[in-house]
């Protein structure tokens, strides 16, 4: 157990490591070229501010020069002489940001104003696990209820509805169904704002409660979605489980339907759907963009995106980072619990 | 999984109703997609996004039908290109009449009228327009003469409702009218009762006249179009396009999309997983590793910076999305393998010497086929829904008129707030059913491969 643990840290690292190589060398040289004009314009910016400097040149060619030296200058305290993929550059820039220090932000500010990429992203994270979280739990709840029911009636009126819905829901994209409920509940009848981000301040007492009430709509929306497809899986585990000899026998025995599928199915079908928990408490951060950014909900999800449009790279790479640690973290604890559960996994037979 | 034969997976399939809903999805969405490309011309697409090219057509018009469940009828946009042309010469002047025939049958006024024209002709002739209504009212509209030139010119013009002259022209004949003009818009008073300020139903005759001195003064290009607030199957969007081509021209490109990328995802997962399988130890572990990182990349994060910092053009795209689509498929196909290869026949054929590659492709890869379209079928709604998303993001390519991109224009211009259903239910729609077909057909195989789900 233990080695098998140790090799899935160290592929779960490795992982993360190739993740920050890819995306730094995606990003790179762009992000060279903003450092580099930003320098420029830096010091012309100081020069046009102290005439003085400028008067004390003779000619334009020894202004110029002049000029060119301090760009050199600092590009040289900045590193930025050097290609964006030299493997020293590269290397402090990757222990940076395990250390996660991603530096300034480009454009985006925290509501605070900060425009530290470790501010912004810690003042999202927590509204985007709020919403996604809370989503997850309720959408397994029902799941796990409704498909516990479904195998129970294999073939009736309520497994019937249960599965289609599954798949009818699954087939519709989320945020699609964002845009037509806000469309619906936003504005047809006025019940939930349309904006998810709430409008007072976030040090306002009445925050919380505000922030909650700008919560129900795209609660409510990627509930809807999900649970479906969560009651499909588990009743598929259970309809496996219930053709198991051992609950064969116990039906023999003359243990009632009801007390076979709450205790002893239920329970053989626990690892799988705490797998699949794991693995959709993860899954939804990343797939958190594009519907927080429909809601407007002011999470990782709708910042990653506004910092891809104005392309304010520091931000993207710390959520990157952060959302592939989110990922492999579930990942970790997703194969722990396999291994955990079945014993096969972990000698890799 | 092993045993079943292709004559026996499509007469099960044939049993099962979803698979059977499915396919007929599907042959449906085909045949829209190859009368698409051949009916609508491919230039219509590709003009998708060239703003002059629809300038004709009204501005977020509400599908006709929806008319048809109006008590009070809205009325359509209506572009009318073959006028009555008569030509009359009497002693040196000359005149060409063009006469529009117009039903007007709504019980709102139109948003606008627009004589749109070129004319060829020497000298400065007098254009007059004017119109005779149901009630035998005639209004005269406009009467200008076109800008002097003797060498023969062709002069191509734009005559809009708003035009003050024709509102002044309007103005000067409102002792016709019951009510005070002022304020009114030219559309509003032309197309209204006498008596009360409301829409006058019936035909309207709208005539224009060019005389001229010389006979060879001619109009080519003659369009009356009376703006109204409803225009085609789909209706238009803010930017006066006609969703219906764009509707249309996306059922090819999502199938499209969708197909290639579940195919070469499946093929590819399928090859390495089963190679991986089959080589077993080292190699295995090597590549399973491999996989496991491909595995623990979030997809949608890379997606939107390859998008953003390689290329966002459509092939490319699809290129993406397979990098994340074999991954799941290659880790099944290996355990598969891995079963199969301790089976007899393989063990036999391996003894009898035959090459990796051949017991691979003709021993175990023809036993994986069944499960292999199944992954097929559920992988293409995924493709399908998350090129939509990234169009939606405005990451996709904006060449091509998708689901996603149309979509993604819809929020741009705030539809949802302003009550613009037409423009954000059917893209969806169209979505959702072709994830439908896929994942209907998806399911029905998947439980003749899985037989335990069934029962």
């Amino acid at each position: 157990m233990k080695k098998y643990v140790v090799t899935r840290m160290a592929t779960m690292f490795g992982v993360l490591m190739i993740t920050l190589l890819i995306t730094i060398s995606l990003v790179g040289s762009n992000m060279d070229t903003i450092l580099k004009q930003g320098i420029v314009f830096q010091v012309r910016a100081e020069i046009t501010e102290n005439p003085a400097i400028a008067e004390s040149f003779s000619s334009v060619e020894e202004f110029e020069s002049f000029v060119q030296a301090q760009i050199d200058q600092r590009t040289k305290i900045l590193g930025l002489d050097e290609p964006w993929y030299s493997p020293q550059r590269i290397g402090i820039t990757m222990y940076k940001i395990l250390l996660l220090d991603f530096g300034h932000a480009t454009f985006l500010t925290s509501d605070e104003g900060s425009s530290n990429v470790k501010d912004i992203l810690f003042e999202k994270l927590p509204r985007t696990v709020l919403l996604f979280t809370t989503a997850t739990i309720i959408i397994s709840i029902i799941g796990i209820f409704l498909g516990a029911l479904s195998s129970s009636k294999v073939g009736s009126i309520i497994d019937r509805i249960t599965s289609s819905f599954a798949i009818i829901s699954s087939s519709f994209p989320v945020w699609w169904i964002g845009i037509l409920m806000i469309f619906l509940f936003a504005f047809t009848y006025q019940i939930f704002p349309a904006r998810a981000t709430p409008d007072i301040p976030s040090s306002d007492p009445g925050y919380m409660g505000s922030l909650l009430y700008h919560m129900a709509l795209p609660l409510i929306t990627i509930v809807i979605i999900g649970f479906g497809s969560w009651a499909y899986l588990v009743r598929n585990f259970m309809v496996g489980i219930m053709q198991e000899d051992f609950i064969m026998a116990k039906k023999t025995i003359g243990i009632s339907q009801k007390k076979i599928i709450y205790t002893h199915a239920l329970k053989n079908a626990a690892p799988p759907i705490v797998t699949i928990l794991a693995l959709s408490l993860s899954g939804s951060l990343g797939g958190a963009i594009i519907t927080e950014a429909v809601f407007d909900w002011p999470g990782m999800g709708r910042l990653y995106f506004e910092a891809i449009t104005v392309m304010d790279l520091p931000v993207i790479i710390g959520a990157t980072y952060l959302l592939t640690v989110f990922f492999l973290i579930s990942i970790f604890i997703t194969d722990l619990l396999y291994g955990y559960f079945d014993p096969r996994v972990r000698t890799g037979q | 999984m092993s045993g079943i034969t292709p004559q026996e997976i499509k007469q099960e399939f044939l049993k099962s109703k979803m698979g059977i809903a499915g396919v007929a999805i599907l042959t449906i969405l085909v045949a829209t997609s190859i009368i698409t490309m051949i009916v609508i011309p491919v230039e219509t697409f590709q003009e998708w996004n060239n703003p002059g090219s629809w300038i004709l057509y009204p501005k977020v018009a509400i599908p006709i039908w929806v008319n048809m469940f109006m008590i009070e009828k809205i009325p359509e946009h209506q572009i009318l290109e073959n006028p009555n042309i008569q030509t009359i010469s009497q002693e040196e002047i000359f005149l060409t009449s063009h006469q529009f025939g117009v039903n007007f049958d709504y019980d709102y006024f139109p948003n606008d009228f627009i004589y749109v024209f070129s004319s060829e002709y020497i000298g400065s002739p007098l254009l007059k327009m004017s119109a005779i209504r149901p009630d035998g009212v005639k209004l005269e509209l406009l009467s200008t003469s076109l800008p002097y030139s003797n060498p023969k010119t062709i002069h191509s013009e734009r005559i809009f409702s708003t035009d003050k002259a024709v509102k002044k022209n309007l103005s000067l004949q409102s002792e016709k009218f019951q009510f005070s003009l002022d304020r009114l818009s030219s559309e509003d008073i032309v197309f209204s009762k006498i008596q009360t300020n409301e829409p006058l139903k019936g035909n309207y005759i709208f005539s224009v006249d060019l005389y001229g001195v010389n006979s060879e003064n001619q109009i080519h290009e003659s369009k009356l179009i009376i703006g109204g607030k409803a225009f085609g199957i789909m209706g238009t969007d803010e930017l006066r396009r006609d969703l219906a081509v764009g509707l249309l021209w996306g059922t090819p490109l999502a199938l499209f999309i969708g197909i290639v990328v579940s195919i070469s995802s499946v093929i590819m997962g399928l090859l390495y997983g089963v190679y991986a399988g089959f080589k077993g130890k080292k190699i295995d572990e090597t590549m399973m590793r491999f996989n496991d990182v491909i595995y623990a990349l979030p997809a949608l994060p890379f997606l939107i910076i390859l998008s953003v910092t390689i290329s966002n053009s459509i092939f490319l795209m699809i290129g993406f999305l397979m990098i994340f689509g074999w991954v799941g498929i290659a880790k099944v196909a290996r355990s598969m393998s891995l079963q199969i290869k301790t089976r007899g026949y393989v063990d036999a054929a391996n003894m009898m010497g035959q090459k990796d590659s051949k017991i691979i492709f003709k021993h175990i890869l023809p036993q994986l086929l069944p499960y292999a379209f199944a992954s097929i079928a559920i992988s293409v709604p995924a493709a399908i829904t998350t090129e939509a998303g990234l169009s939606f993001l405005g990451l996709g390519d904006p060449s091509f008129p998708t689901w996603g991109q149309i979509l993604h224009d819809a929020n741009t211009f705030g539809a949802a707030a302003r009550g613009l259903w037409w423009w954000i239910m059917p893209p969806g729609i169209m979505i959702a059913i072709t994830g439908l077909a896929f994942v209907f057909i998806g399911n029905a195989l998947d439980a003749i491969v899985n037989p335990k789900l069934k029962r």
